[in-house]
């Protein structure tokens, strides 16, 4: 997907944050030393994402400057440079496809064309109901649970071409599929059960995951 | 083979419950104030016995490195910097002792913190792993809670906090400098060196980076010793290392083993081998995408530590052991590694940020066979003169697996080329 900014017809006039995440964002700053405070630029810029539907517009940029006393144009560098800030519009449910080499040998070519016919679109566009975007990215370090997939912070792993399309249809119909494998394994152990760790994994109190 | 008996991360695999009490079950934080007791001295002496080499790619001495920092406070704070941007191809070890095993991270933290005389830790996630990254907060506030860390950590008079930062995509952090620059809430562009961060690091203070698993460890050997730790693996390549196995296996998966463990062992006891047996094996990349690769005679007996490693021209990395088998587009798979590297170039120096994107397209040009033989000799030169000459390690990432593709299958490569070329004939 092109990284390029939202035309200024899409941008929203101004940005402000809600309450809450006014009190979010001190915490935030507070982690940083005194006048340090352009070290909660990132944690700024996502939290401004997440409060306006998956993208970042400018007078958000704009709102985290004032508010660090950082000059604009260091805020948009940050902004720009970093894959995470979506600086466009994107789907309800943003789907980025790993497509590196780990996923790719795995078969990461059947689930990139699992969702191109689950959704009709093609890479780096989004639906006409502006429920999926689909993108591809770069390794998301789950190498060896591929081939995988984000889908907005929830990781799907392990896929086939048909699990890829039965997660994609949950969510089109508004519900949430189980994250994490989609085949019979826990987390990252071999297929079939650990082959370590015996009294470790053999309890009742499994944990989330 | 590696006892149960002898492994670190005991819920690597997340059966477990991740938070502070069944951490305290499988032995995290008990008595950590007698490990302080014992000074910070004593505790970098004992993980400089150890042998315990970083476990983020480079294996510089873990010990020594916390060594360099300043011993004499001027009354301003130094910091350590956990580097949790996991996120070299292949690589998906640190995700899982974040998620499922966070407490040894933070007592980690701690004991390392604390041996470097520092005053605070910011472990810099990478942005992606959000499920990971609020975990880890999680118990991060456990420990606070519990007055394992704060003021006066676990009752040492000895105060130190512990804060995670999350980045938001971007490869380059996960080089030191560059992750020192993200933190400090710039573009992840990495500096000159030196000064060395523990001289100037973050904020100008002297700063310490070490990977996640260089601190998650070091808990357990300051409890079991460090000649249990040595004792395990070979001399220079000692401890236990968690490998990840991905590609062309029977049972992709993370494990934690002993170091020096023959490859093919590796894989047979607990990926449940090649797809197709041993010999349907084409070649490993044995350390992350950075690694240039090595074929399948060098695999059948070559053990996984930095020195066997690196004296078949290939390295343990960070140990994520990538395996093709003979169905595999070698030319393809490398190309889609060039891809990344153009990708995730900072754009800083020109040698990688142009010839990345270079050698990308000639790769791609490659898998087409759409090139002439020559041009197999410049793409090889080209990624010597990007090799060295930059600020950071990327372009020296970007140029070895092309190396190594042409060192050990450069005629398979050759023959595309002239098979492309016998079916048409002059095409202008």
């Amino acid at each position: 997907m092109k990284r390029v900014p939202a035309p200024p017809d899409r941008q929203p006039d101004s940005f402000a944050f809600t309450a809450e995440n006014v009190e979010a964002a001190n915490q935030i700053i507070a982690k940083y030393p005194p006048r340090r405070q352009a070290s909660a630029v990132m944690p700024l810029l996502d939290l401004a994402q997440r409060q306006h539907r998956n993208w970042l517009p400018q007078a958000a940029m704009n709102m985290v400057a004032e508010m660090l006393e950082m000059p604009r144009i260091r805020v948009y560098e940050v902004a720009t440079f970093y894959t995470m800030y979506n600086l466009a519009p994107v789907g309800e449910h943003f789907v980025q496809i790993c497509t590196t080499t780990p996923c790719w040998l795995r078969g990461s070519d059947d689930v990139v064309a699992a969702c191109k016919n689950k959704l009709g679109i093609e890479l780096g566009e989004t639906t006409a109901d502006g429920k999926f975007t689909v993108i591809e990215v770069e390794c998301l370090g789950a190498c060896v649970n591929a081939p995988m997939v984000q889908i907005n912070d929830d990781y799907y792993e392990d896929l086939t071409a048909e699990s890829t399309a039965a997660v994609l249809d949950a969510l089109a119909k508004g519900e949430r599929p189980k994250v994490g494998p989609q085949s019979e394994r826990h987390a990252s152990e071999p297929a079939g059960g650990p082959t370590t760790l015996h009294e470790f994994t053999q309890t009742d109190s499994r944990g989330e995951g | 083979m590696l006892q149960d008996q002898d492994r670190i991360f005991t819920n690597l695999y997340g059966f477990q419950d991740w938070g502070l009490e069944a951490a305290r079950k499988r032995g995290d934080w008990d008595n950590t104030k007698a490990i302080l007791d014992k000074g910070p001295d004593a505790i970098v002496d004992e993980i400089k016995a150890s042998g315990l080499r970083g476990r983020g790619g480079a294996g510089f001495p873990t010990g020594l490195k916390w060594s360099f920092m300043p011993k004499e406070s001027d009354g301003k704070p130094t910091y350590l910097v956990v580097n949790a941007d996991e996120g070299e191809p292949g690589t998906c070890k640190d995700r899982e002792m974040m998620r499922h095993d966070p407490h040894k991270l933070v007592e980690g933290c701690l004991i390392a913190g604390f041996a470097m005389r520092a005053s605070a830790a910011y472990i810099y996630i990478r942005g992606e792993f959000f499920v990971e990254a609020n975990n880890l907060e999680a118990a991060v506030q456990q420990a606070y809670d519990a007055g394992l860390i704060g003021p006066d950590a676990c009752g040492s008079g000895y105060s130190f906090d512990v804060f995670v930062h999350r980045g938001a995509g971007a490869y380059i952090c996960g080089e030191e400098t560059a992750l020192i620059e993200s933190l400090e809430g710039k573009k992840g562009q990495p500096r000159l060196k030196p000064p060395f961060p523990a001289g100037v690091g973050v904020w100008g203070r002297p700063t310490t980076v070490n990977n996640v698993e260089s601190i998650a460890v070091a808990p357990t050997i300051m409890r079991r010793g460090a000649s249990w730790f040595s004792g395990l693996g070979r001399e220079n390549n000692t401890g236990t290392k968690v490998f990840c196995i991905s590609g062309h296996v029977e049972q992709p998966c993370n494990v934690e083993e002993e170091m020096s463990i023959p490859l093919r062992e590796l894989i047979e006891k607990h990926a449940g081998g090649v797809r197709g047996g041993w010999d349907n094996l084409l070649a490993i990349i044995p350390g992350g995408s950075s690694v240039p690769m090595i074929p399948k005679a060098v695999c059948d007996d070559v053990l996984m530590d930095f020195d066997s490693l690196s004296a078949v021209k290939s390295g343990l990395g960070t140990a994520a052991v990538i395996v093709m088998d003979k169905s595999t587009d070698l030319v393809r798979a490398i190309a889609r590694l060039a891809q990344f590297y153009t990708h995730e170039s900072c754009g800083q120096c020109t040698p990688c940020r142009e010839g990345t994107g270079w050698m990308w397209r000639v790769m791609e040009r490659l898998v087409r066979g759409d090139a002439d033989v020559s041009e197999i000799d410049m793409l090889l030169e080209v990624s010597k003169q990007i090799e060295g000459h930059t600020i950071c390690a990327l372009g020296d990432a970007a140029a070895w697996p092309i190396q190594g593709l042409m060192r050990h299958f450069r005629p398979e490569v050759e023959a595309r080329i002239i098979e492309r070329k016998t079916k048409q004939p002059a095409a202008a």
